[in-house]
């Protein structure tokens, strides 16, 4: 049977790069490993000229391929069930690219790509070094287009190819007819949660991370089998600092997304896909701390190598964990299974390349040369290296918990996460805040080898109190109000917010006085300083987040009577429910839903709530904005809702709609009741009586605008309820091509209806009302005050500004590249983390 | 790395290790017979929607108290009440993970995981079902 209308040339040409990449690929790894084999530098060159031309040759295939996806998604071209799966005809253009990497294909694809670009790179950088490294980068290649491949073997399908169709892959009676696409009106699209500009922008700089992180183990990798220990260090700094940088400020564009766009509260909840990442930074930043201590000391080799290469096994693990649906139960946002074969081919992808790494570092272990003197405790290497260690285990310690799954399949065991996941991760780690915020503000002073213990007392004798100071004024001022777990707690959160001003405050004064302000040396300070005044929000904005929308302190809801436990709850009561048009009591705030609006895509609606800050006092308004949550309704009531939020410099007002209203099918009963009326007269209902004020013929105000050829009447009607509030309505009667129509008017907050029905007899107006109790439009929404966010995002930019400063100076690139390098990712960042939003 | 390194080392290993083992009190997956006889222990229910019997929410009177019922696969069946919103896809759910405490016949449920069909585009047979709809 031939089938209409379908498109088959762009699969065929996508599905041939794929193998083209996938073919030179193993060439590429072949030659490249055969030319860090042998000695010859003739031999050598030409295997290495051949394995670069089958490089460019994967490059450009997989380049192509990625113009292929997005051309078959731009074209809506259904016929392909990856197009079905992930575009639509009412998605933006902007969210093209999202739809490419939301699947596992797509993001597997810019994987590679980003190795593709790195390996560039390295190319022209590595030197000596270039078959080796790019060996593993071709392997890890290798794994990533094998994802894509999709082809049978023995009657299992390896990989899954993008360009797979529809009428292959689902059964249905529709792929029975040669006109099937015809009936396929249009692609499910992309999931509305990811609906969201940080969707374009946050996977990509996540995924050169990840891509980053196998070039620092390249480089352990081409020092183990030339047995040229530690020089490799050198070349792979840069690399591990660029690594840092990217990976770091991805997982917090994955935090700030999950602030601006998702609706559980916050920019962190220890969901294992976050932890996942944020494990193998860790151990990448204890890596680095090693890498920096053997460049000038010579100590902390071996703990380079094996950090290194347990960065690269746990960024693969971490693929693992989020890729295979071993994560189903536990979180929220992990990828689905994708099927046995798959998840054997990333299970065999964690191990391919770090454990043949392990295997030649623990058989050299004994040759890779370390410094048997013992490092003086007032030496920086010894405190920096303690530093390291405590990062690392606290990467093990998140690991372990969050690797529960992964016992109860193995093990059959159901063990569950804690009742509190959240806490029994912060009351560790607000512990390493405290140590960590002290080491990196002392170690800052110390020197190399050993330090002079007057020279350090001195130096750091002023931040000390300022800091101590700062964060004795702060508890006194603004204390931390986290009480819900107990004194000890509080009392470790303020020490952790002590150690982190401590290490803000000490990094900008040894910016001052030591480097003189000289801030290209000072990469280290900066970055420093930018964790911790990261941390130093992360405590403020976590410990003093309160929920604003609390019954239980508005007293508007008395909760159900009908209790059977009988008890009274001690679950705080976190949902409001507000009426439209009804202002209620909200925290500081008078809150009043206005009216919705809706936007030009399908399903999503933005409801508009008016936020008021009244002075008791004067009755003077304070405050005056609209916030404009969202939701998308889709047609089975599941609804996905984004926040809206006020930024402020000091903190931010969070909302988002948890429920809103499903408009009754069911007939209304009541019935409209005729008045005839002069102006002037009044109606009692009720709840109050209303005034017919005057009639206007074809009015102009910002309700109404007639055309000439209209001819209109409007009411103007006051509404006088009994809770002393006033409301205006105006029904209308137009002529319009001859026809009369009827426009209703409704004070819902009355529950009245009103209609102007005509003109009677005797000059009086015909007004209609109707009282109902189909009470149908409200919204639950859920509020936060989130103190002081920004210091978070501003920490954050800082830290990565640092970064980039250290790795422009490392590389000794000129100076003027070096500040434009900077410029631009400082205005990059400072504009997706701090304006974009507000 | 020499000796006071290790000691230093070692005591913060401790530390972090005993910390550990103090600070998570990891809870499992029950039925709900199972957790009938655990009152009061922290448990996670994995049941489903009992679509016999009502769904009572109404955000007008309290938008902060729901309750329905839940089967599990041995067909035990149980009250359970969230005091929160109603998850909206609640009734599309095929699977529910409902974590919180057994208080008598009643479930105290603190949070809701739901399996929807709607979510999950590499289910095959919901695509199936979805792909002549639109």
């Amino acid at each position: 049977m031939t089938f209409e209308n379908e498109h088959l040339l762009p699969g065929q040409v996508g599905h041939f790069f794929v193998l083209l990449a996938f073919v030179a690929s193993i060439i590429s790894v072949i030659a490249y490993f055969t030319a860090s084999k042998i000695r010859s530098e003739n031999e050598k060159q030409s295997w290495i000229r051949f394995a670069r031309a089958a490089f460019f040759i994967e490059t450009f295939s997989l380049l192509a391929v990625f113009a292929t996806i997005f051309y078959i998604c731009s074209n809506h071209y259904y016929e392909y069930l990856y197009v079905y799966k992930h575009a639509s005809r009412e998605l933006e253009p902007k969210y093209l690219l999202a739809c490419i990497w939301e699947g596992q294909e797509g993001s597997f694809l810019l994987w590679a790509l980003w190795h593709c670009g790195l390996g560039s790179v390295l190319i022209f950088t590595a030197k000596k070094r270039e078959a080796a490294v790019m060996t593993i980068i071709n392997v890890a290649q290798f794994f990533l287009i094998l994802m894509l491949l999709g082809l049978y073997f023995f009657n299992v399908r390896i990989g899954s190819s993008p360009f797979i169709l529809t009428r292959n892959e689902l059964v249905g009676p529709i792929f029975s007819q040669p006109d099937y696409l015809s009936y396929i009106k249009d692609g499910i699209g992309l999931n509305p949660l990811l609906r969201n500009y940080w969707m374009v922008i946050h996977p990509p700089i996540l995924f050169l991370g990840f891509a980053s992180t196998a070039v620092p183990i390249a480089f352990a990798y081409s020092s183990l089998i030339t047995k040229d220990w530690g020089g490799w260090v050198k070349a792979a700094l840069p690399w591990a600092l660029f690594s840092g940088c990217v990976l770091g400020t991805g997982i917090m564009m994955g935090g700030k997304w999950a602030y601006e766009s998702l609706s559980f509260g916050g920019y962190w909840a220890w969901d294992p896909v976050e932890n996942a990442a944020l494990v193998p930074w860790l151990i990448l930043v204890a890596g680095l701390h090693c890498m920096v201590i053997f460049n000038s000391t010579k100590n902390a080799l071996r703990a380079s190598y094996l950090f290194i290469i347990l960065t690269y096994l746990f960024i693969l693990y971490s693929t693992f964990l989020t890729r295979t649906g071993i994560l189903g139960d536990t979180s929220v946002h992990s990828f689905t299974e994708a099927g046995t074969a798959m998840n054997v081919l990333i299970g065999i992808y964690v191990i391919a390349i770090s454990l043949p790494v392990f295997y030649l570092f623990f058989r050299h272990y004994k040759s890779i040369p370390s410094i048997q003197k013992e490092e003086d405790m007032s030496s920086r290497e010894f405190w920096m290296f303690i530093g390291a260690l405590i990062l690392f285990l606290s990467a093990l310690f998140v690991i372990s918990i969050t690797s529960l799954p992964v016992y109860n399949k193995v093990f059959g065991t159901n063990l569950a996460d804690p009742q509190d996941r959240e806490f029994s991760y912060n009351k560790v780690l607000v512990l390493v805040a405290v140590i960590v915020g002290l080491l990196t503000g002392i170690s800052q002073f110390l020197k190399y080898r050993n330090t002079n213990k007057k020279y350090l007392i001195k130096k750091l004798a002023f931040p000390l109190v300022i800091s101590l100071a700062g964060s004795v004024l702060l508890a006194i001022f603004y204390p931390i109000d986290y009480v819900k777990k107990g004194p000890g707690f509080l009392v470790a959160i303020h020490l952790a917010l002590f150690a982190s001003i401590f290490s803000v405050i000490t990094n900008a004064f040894y910016l001052k006085s030591v480097l003189k302000w000289n801030l290209k040396a000072g990469g280290a300070a900066i970055a420093h300083l930018g964790f911790a005044l990261m941390i130093t929000g992360m405590l403020i904005s976590a410990g003093n987040r309160k929920v604003i929308s609390d019954n239980s302190k508005t007293g508007l809801f008395i909760p159900f009577d009908k209790d059977p436990t009988g008890r009274a709850t001690e679950d705080p009561m976190e949902n409001l429910t507000l009426l439209k048009e009804v202002p209620t009591r909200m925290g500081k705030y008078t809150v009043t839903y206005m009216n919705d609006s809706a936007s030009n895509e399908k399903d999503r609606t933005f409801y508009n709530l008016r936020f008021q800050k009244i002075d008791s006092v004067t009755g003077k308004v304070e405050e005056d904005f609209v916030l404009s949550p969202d939701a998308y309704r889709m047609k089975d009531n599941n609804l996905t809702s984004n926040p809206g939020t006020k930024h402020y410099l000091t903190h931010d007002i969070f909302t988002y709609i948890s429920t809103i209203s499903i408009p009754k099918e069911e007939a209304d009963t009541s019935t409209f009741k005729l008045h005839e009326l002069n102006i002037g007269d009044s109606v009692f209902y009720s709840k109050g009586f209303y005034v017919l004020n005057n009639i206007l013929k074809n009015p102009d105000n910002e309700k109404f605008h007639f055309s000439p050829n209209d001819t209109a009447l409007v009411a103007d009607i006051t509404v006088y309820g009994q809770n002393g509030m006033s409301y205006k309505a105006s029904p209308a009667l137009l002529i319009h091509n001859q026809e009369i129509k009827l426009l209703t008017d409704t004070v819902i907050s009355q529950n009245l209806y009103f209609n102007f029905s005509g003109i009677a007899s005797n000059k009086k107006f015909k007004i209609s009302s109707k009282e109902t109790d189909n009470l149908s439009d409200f919204i639950t929404l859920k509020a936060y005050y989130f103190p002081y966010i920004n210091l978070v995002w501003l920490g954050l930019v800082i830290m990565s500004c640092g970064f980039v400063v250290s790795l422009v100076n490392r590389v000794k690139a000129p100076r003027k590249w070096a500040y434009l390098t900077i410029g631009l990712v400082l205005a990059f960042l400072f504009y997706m983390f701090i304006l974009a939003n507000a | 790395m020499k000796t006071s390194s290790i000691i230093i080392l070692v005591i913060i290993a401790a530390a972090i290790g005993g910390l550990l083992m103090y600070s998570v009190d990891f809870s499992t997956y029950d039925t709900i017979g199972s957790a009938k006889q655990k009152q009061g222990q922290y448990v996670h229910l994995i049941a489903k929607l009992d679509k016999s019997k009502p769904i009572q929410y109404d955000a007008l009177k309290d938008p902060n108290y729901l309750t329905f019922y839940a089967v599990d696969s041995l067909g035990n069946s149980t009250q359970v009440i969230y005091r929160n919103t109603k998850p909206p896809e609640l009734e599309q759910s095929e699977r529910v993970v409902l974590k919180g405490k057994m208080e008598g016949n009643v479930f105290e449920c603190k949070d809701i995981l739901l399996k929807c069909p709607s979510k999950y585009k590499d289910d095959k047979k919901q695509l199936e079902k979805t792909v002549t709809q639109y």
